[in-house]
């Protein structure tokens, strides 16, 4: 069973298609990347995904069950979102504390105190974080806590929309090595939306390459290192990124 | 040849309520007519030594330097008033947001067309084939109907082509950049910098280009100045970054994912180790 399914998918804004006709498949316990420039729809997929673009036709379907338009509860416990920009995603008068509380006051679960104290284990936050402002935290220790409420509901599929392009490249790090390990030790599903194809390299197993609001190419990841693209967008987008450059000495 | 730029134990520091804190901290170099890159994380300093250059720290901000030589004139000594002639003409600044540097209500070839106006008087007609030339220089197709358009209009891309085209059409000396690519597209990123790199070689200008990405400097930059803490840690041709020695620098560099990354955890930097931030 495939953990998302996309089928035949349209997503419009006011009547304007952003992402037509598209269909994809991510396995269960995949890591799966969605590659392009900005204006390329890819974030507008994951969007339709979680519910925040209502107006698409064509089929969603999330481990078997299929998506629909409204808001939905059960859905929300399975799959979560990640947004690109830890200064904007959190309320900035909530504490961590009540931040991490939030999705378990809505899905009414018990333990709130145990839960929200392992989250922040999780993500290597101590508890000395918790009871503080966004404002007191750092942008990596703001992404950590936006990964701990995505967690929270213990889902099984996470949505990471550029989970660190607005972080410095030592931080990315910490990050991308927290992300990993969260889905080894957690067997998660990852659909991952960047413009950078080194952090795919390190992070997904397989990729498609949107522009234009379709999906050009559909490759594995080690596609980047051959540089096996027949796509001639998906090339220009790798050399782009250094593709071009790579050497023998980058291989010693 | 006199260098362009010489800057000498530069110091800016802010209040903070446990005292004066140096956000920059013993910074000295010497620019020539070349491209010099400036890397280091957030906090590092490296955007407060380019707006020192240009003056523009404010109170409670605080500014010393032994030496801060531009072309044969003392920075340090220039009033508000004589600086005005310097900044813009002879010395500019590429921010790094096109949506916040770009004045929403004019249009993108008034303010243009400003930015010569502000140093120089040219006469009306003059002026807009300058700014049509320009806009063409920084390759943009359709300059007249660009000319005529308002910042929203334009993608960011093309914002960043447009503040590039207002900095350099007084035809500076120096062109400070700061992060100018950072809000765009790795496509589009590529584009920006070889546009900059082609106009700083056929106009012979001093470039000096901040960013947090290693690599992109030295693919850009002739000599690189790595920053932690405010202070500089390394400083090396950009040929010979891959060799570098500090541990910070060599934190980053491998910090950083590559296209054809098989490793399986990303190293990354104990900052205990060298006894920075």
């Amino acid at each position: 069973m495939s953990a998302i399914s996309l089928n035949g998918l349209t997503i419009c804004y006011g009547g304007i298609p952003a992402v037509h006709d598209l269909s994809l498949d991510v396995a269960d316990g995949e890591s799966f990347a969605l590659v392009g420039e900005s204006g390329s729809g890819k974030s507008t997929v994951l969007r339709a995904i979680s519910g925040l673009a209502p107006e698409w036709t064509g089929q969603i379907s999330v481990l078997g069950a299929s998506r629909g338009h409204g808001p939905d509860r059960a859905f929300a416990r399975t799959c979560q979102m990640v947004f690109q920009d830890p200064y904007g995603s959190l309320h900035p008068r909530k504490t961590m504390d009540s931040v991490l509380s939030e999705p378990l006051i809505v899905h009414g679960l018990s333990d709130r105190s145990e839960r929200v104290s392992e989250a922040l284990d999780m993500v290597g936050l101590g508890q000395d974080f918790r009871f503080r402002f966004p404002h007191q935290l750092s942008g990596g220790q703001r992404q950590r806590v936006a990964i701990a409420r995505a967690l929270m509901l213990k889902p099984r599929i996470m949505l990471l929309d550029e989970p660190t392009s607005a972080l410095d490249v030592s931080v990315q790090a910490e990050i991308l090595n927290l992300l990993k390990r969260l889905r080894r030790d957690q067997g998660l599903t990852y659909l991952m939306v960047t413009h950078n194809l080194p952090v795919v390299a390190f992070m997904c197993e397989r990729m498609a390459v949107m522009n234009g609001g379709r999906v050009v190419e559909t490759a594995p990841s080690s596609a980047l290192r051959t540089g096996d693209f027949s796509d001639p967008y998906a090339r220009h987008l790798y050399a782009a990124s250094g593709g071009d450059e790579i050497v023998p000495e980058d291989q010693e | 040849m006199t260098p362009l730029l010489e800057i000498d134990n530069l110091r800016v520091s802010f209040p903070t309520p446990r005292g004066r804190i140096d956000v920059v901290q013993n910074v000295s170099f010497t620019l020539g007519r070349e491209r010099l890159g400036i890397v280091g994380e957030s906090g590092s300093g490296k955007s407060m030594t380019g707006r020192a250059i240009l003056r523009l720290i404010r109170p409670p901000g605080e500014v010393t330097a032994d030496r801060m030589i531009f072309d044969g004139t003392d920075l340090q000594t220039r009033s508000e008033r004589a600086m005005r002639p310097l900044r813009g003409a002879r010395i500019s600044m590429i921010m790094q947001d096109p949506k916040f540097s770009l004045n929403p209500v004019m249009t993108v070839g008034s303010q243009i067309a400003e930015a010569v106006r502000a140093h120089e008087s040219v006469p009306r007609r003059a002026l807009a084939k300058r700014v049509r030339e320009m806009l063409e220089a920084v390759r943009i197709n359709d300059p007249d109907r660009v000319a005529r358009m308002y910042p929203h209009e334009v993608s960011g891309g093309m914002g960043q082509r447009v503040m590039i085209a207002m900095m350099l059409i007084p035809k500076p000396d120096l062109l400070i950049a700061d992060e100018p690519t950072s809000a765009l597209d790795v496509s589009v990123q590529a584009q920006v910098l070889d546009l900059i790199d082609e106009l700083i070689v056929n106009n012979g200008m001093g470039l000096i280009l901040i960013s947090h990405d290693l690599n992109l400097v030295a693919r850009y930059c002739d000599r690189i100045l790595v920053m932690n803490g405010g202070r500089v840690v390394e400083s090396c041709a950009a040929a010979d970054l891959h060799a570098a020695t500090h541990p910070y620098t060599r934190g980053l560099l491998a910090s950083i994912p590559r296209i054809d990354e098989t490793r399986d955890v990303l190293p990354v930097l104990d900052r205990s180790s060298w006894g920075g931030t």
